[in-house]
């Protein structure tokens, strides 16, 4: 049916321990290599950990799917070695229009903030950034895909975990130290542990549209409320790449899924729901229709032992606020570098715990904000939807109206000021802005030996210790010393000096230039301030002077070492 | 007093890192306080809300524009 891409089709190859009988020993096991599995296999490489990814089908996303990526998001695919392919074939948005019933009520444009790398967000196919990162993960020496290869069985030692899999050619067994289930929604790893996940279902369904445009249409994001082309439900209108627009028309409950899907159902909406804001006729072809259900729950805990729960698997929101595929890279973000710690004896079991607790403060974040737009864009009751019009009406002439119009709220990462990873500012110590404990990093452009470069480019991966100077030559020798000696422990900390004026950090240290000051703003740096940064890119500590044991005592409570 | 029509909400000692998270808080305990009322209840809420915003207020001046604003789009 779509005529803008072709799937690819990954090789299945005979696993040479159906022939031997053998139990293939490994030390991870990834379940599922959709956007967050695979993320997870990208994040544990950069550690050198080797990674089994095993998945039972051999293609990638049918249909668009997720479609918003969103700045952290991106920042993280960085990591990955895939944003650059990301951002140049998603497309960019800045304008975006509400209408309720005829009228437009008010239309917005997101000017990105000026000094990051990374938009606020991109529009594209998931089936494109499965490619990237499938892609991605097969140039690695320490990721083996596994396509068509299907987990029928899962046991849990108190030290492994033991999968029966199951190919065309007959069945094998694994052994891992670590599984990670990254296997969807309805979870068959999940389902096969026994493992609850709670929550709601919404009483709504939506038909989820590819269309692909024959003529120029406006890079525009339209959502309607009660649109005179479909009486008293929602329909969001985005663009994608390849001239594919993606369109969700909410259907209600008692709509007949199979009977909405029909071509002589869609078409008719399409063709009035494109027509209605100019009058114009436009050319279409349809690509892809879907119908789908949502849910909000998720599981009490993501680790069980040695299985860990990412993505989907472990939370599902409503699609409002794009808020699936983007805190599910954030959980192979947060869990990668803890895994390896672990794994390395260097950390206690206990990390693994904070990966739970700082993925569920972010979950239930999210399951928040996307029920509150839920609840806006689908009230339940007559008082809501008053409530609702009566915000729309206001919306088209004041600015508190405007504020309240909640039809999706971008992705952001949370800020984890409430996580035991942190080392709380010393009372002595007073900062400004956003960069509190627990915070993602903000970017900033840098030079680095005299090259424009980003600062989250410069960071992330292992420990970093941010020191902020005025002058590159001025460093005294006891603060040269203590900054190379952080990088001694068992858990080495990069130390990473950033000043106003260039010049050359003795001792060789590796050392950024801030010429316009943005990074000191950004992160409301003086002269000897000191960031300790995690592998993740979180703020884990501060302090307005170095000193050495303060910063080894913040990285053993940031692995849970203290 | 002049009538704010600028986003005007926050919680005093919380910190916002979102600039929409006041209003969807305001929001989300208005719909909260709705649940499980009949229309007839909820239409005795409202009433109830604004008389006690109203007298909060006090200003007469501000509630004759706040009226005018609401009227305006009825």
């Amino acid at each position: 049916m779509l005529k803008t891409y072709s799937y690819p089709k990954f090789e299945y190859r005979t696993p040479p321990e159906i022939a031997s009988g053998q139990t293939l020993k490994v030390p991870v096991v990834v379940v599922g290599a959709g956007p967050v599995g695979l993320a997870a296999a990208l994040d544990l490489q950069l550690h050198d950990v080797p990674v089994l990814l095993l998945d039972e089908d051999d293609t990638v996303s049918i249909g668009s799917r997720g479609v918003c990526y969103a700045k952290r998001a991106l920042e993280i695919l960085d990591r990955y070695g895939v944003g650059d392919a990301v951002c140049s074939k998603g497309v960019s948005w800045n304008v975006g229009r509400t209408f309720f019933r005829e009228q437009e009520v008010y239309n917005f444009n997101l000017v990105p903030e000026p000094d990051h790398h990374r938009p606020g967000m991109v529009n594209l196919q998931q089936y494109y950034l499965e490619e990237y990162l499938a892609a991605q993960a097969a140039s690695r020496p320490h990721i083996e895909l596994r396509w068509r290869n299907k987990v029928v069985s899962v046991a849990q030692g108190c030290k492994a975990v033991t999968l029966k899999v199951e190919t065309e050619d007959g069945f094998y067994t694994v052994e891992t130290d670590w599984l990670i289930a990254a296997d969807g929604a309805r979870s068959p790893i999940r389902r096969m542990l026994g493992l609850e996940i709670d929550g709601k279902i919404f009483m709504d369904r939506f038909l989820i549209a590819d269309v692909l445009m024959k003529a120029d249409f406006p890079a525009e994001r339209w959502f309607w409320f009660d649109p005179p082309f479909h009486p008293g439900q929602s329909v969001l209108l985005h663009k994608q790449t390849d001239s594919v627009f993606r369109i969700d028309f909410q259907l209600g409950w008692d709509t007949d899924p199979e009977e909405a899907k029909k071509p002589e159902h869609v078409l008719p909406r399409i063709k009035a729901m494109l027509g209605a804001f100019d009058k114009t006729e436009r050319e279409f072809d349809l690509e892809w229709v879907s119908v789908y259900t949502f849910q909000c729950r998720r599981m009490g805990s993501f680790n069980h032992g040695h299985v860990l729960f990412v993505g989907d698997a472990a939370h599902q929101v409503s699609p409002f606020g794009a808020r699936g595929a983007n805190s599910g890279l954030q959980d192979a973000d947060n869990l990668g570098w803890k895994l390896k710690l672990v794994m390395d004896g260097k950390a206690p079991a206990a990390l693994l715990e904070s990966y739970s607790e700082e993925r569920i403060f972010a979950a239930d974040e999210n399951l928040m904000n996307s029920t509150r737009s839920t609840d806006f864009i689908t009230p339940k009751s007559k008082v809501s939807r008053t409530f609702r019009n009566a915000v729309l009406g206001l919306a088209k002439d004041h600015a508190f109206g405007r504020a309240l119009v909640n039809s999706g709220r971008l992705s952001v990462p949370a800020f984890l000021t409430a996580s035991s990873l942190n080392t709380p500012d010393c009372a002595s110590d007073v900062f400004t802005g956003r960069m509190v404990p627990g915070a993602p990093m903000d970017d900033a452009p840098v030079i680095d030996n005299g090259d424009e470069a980003w600062l989250l480019n410069k960071v992330g991966n292992r420990f970093v210790a941010l020191y902020f100077a005025d002058d590159a030559n001025a460093l005294d020798a006891s603060t040269i010393a203590a900054l190379s000696d952080l990088s001694l422990g068992s858990i080495a900390v990069q130390p990473l000096v950033i000043t106003r004026k260039s010049g050359t950090v003795a001792g060789g240290i590796p050392h950024l230039e801030d010429p316009r000051g943005i990074a000191a703003q950004r992160y409301d740096a003086q002269q000897g301030t000191v960031y300790l940064l995690r592998p993740d890119q979180h703020v884990a500590a501060r302090w307005r002077t170095l000193d050495a044991q303060k910063v080894r005592t913040a990285v053993a409570r940031a692995t849970c070492n203290a | 007093m002049a009538l704010i029509l600028n986003p005007n909400f926050a919680e005093a000692g919380k910190r916002y890192f979102n600039a929409y998270s006041p209003g969807d808080d305001f929001y989300e305990m208005l719909l909260t306080a709705h649940r499980d009322l009949s229309d007839e209840q909820s239409e005795l809420l409202n009433a109830r809300l604004i008389l006690v915003l109203a007298n909060h207020i006090g200003d007469i001046g501000t509630l004759r524009e706040a009226l005018n604003v609401a009227r305006q789009g009825v």
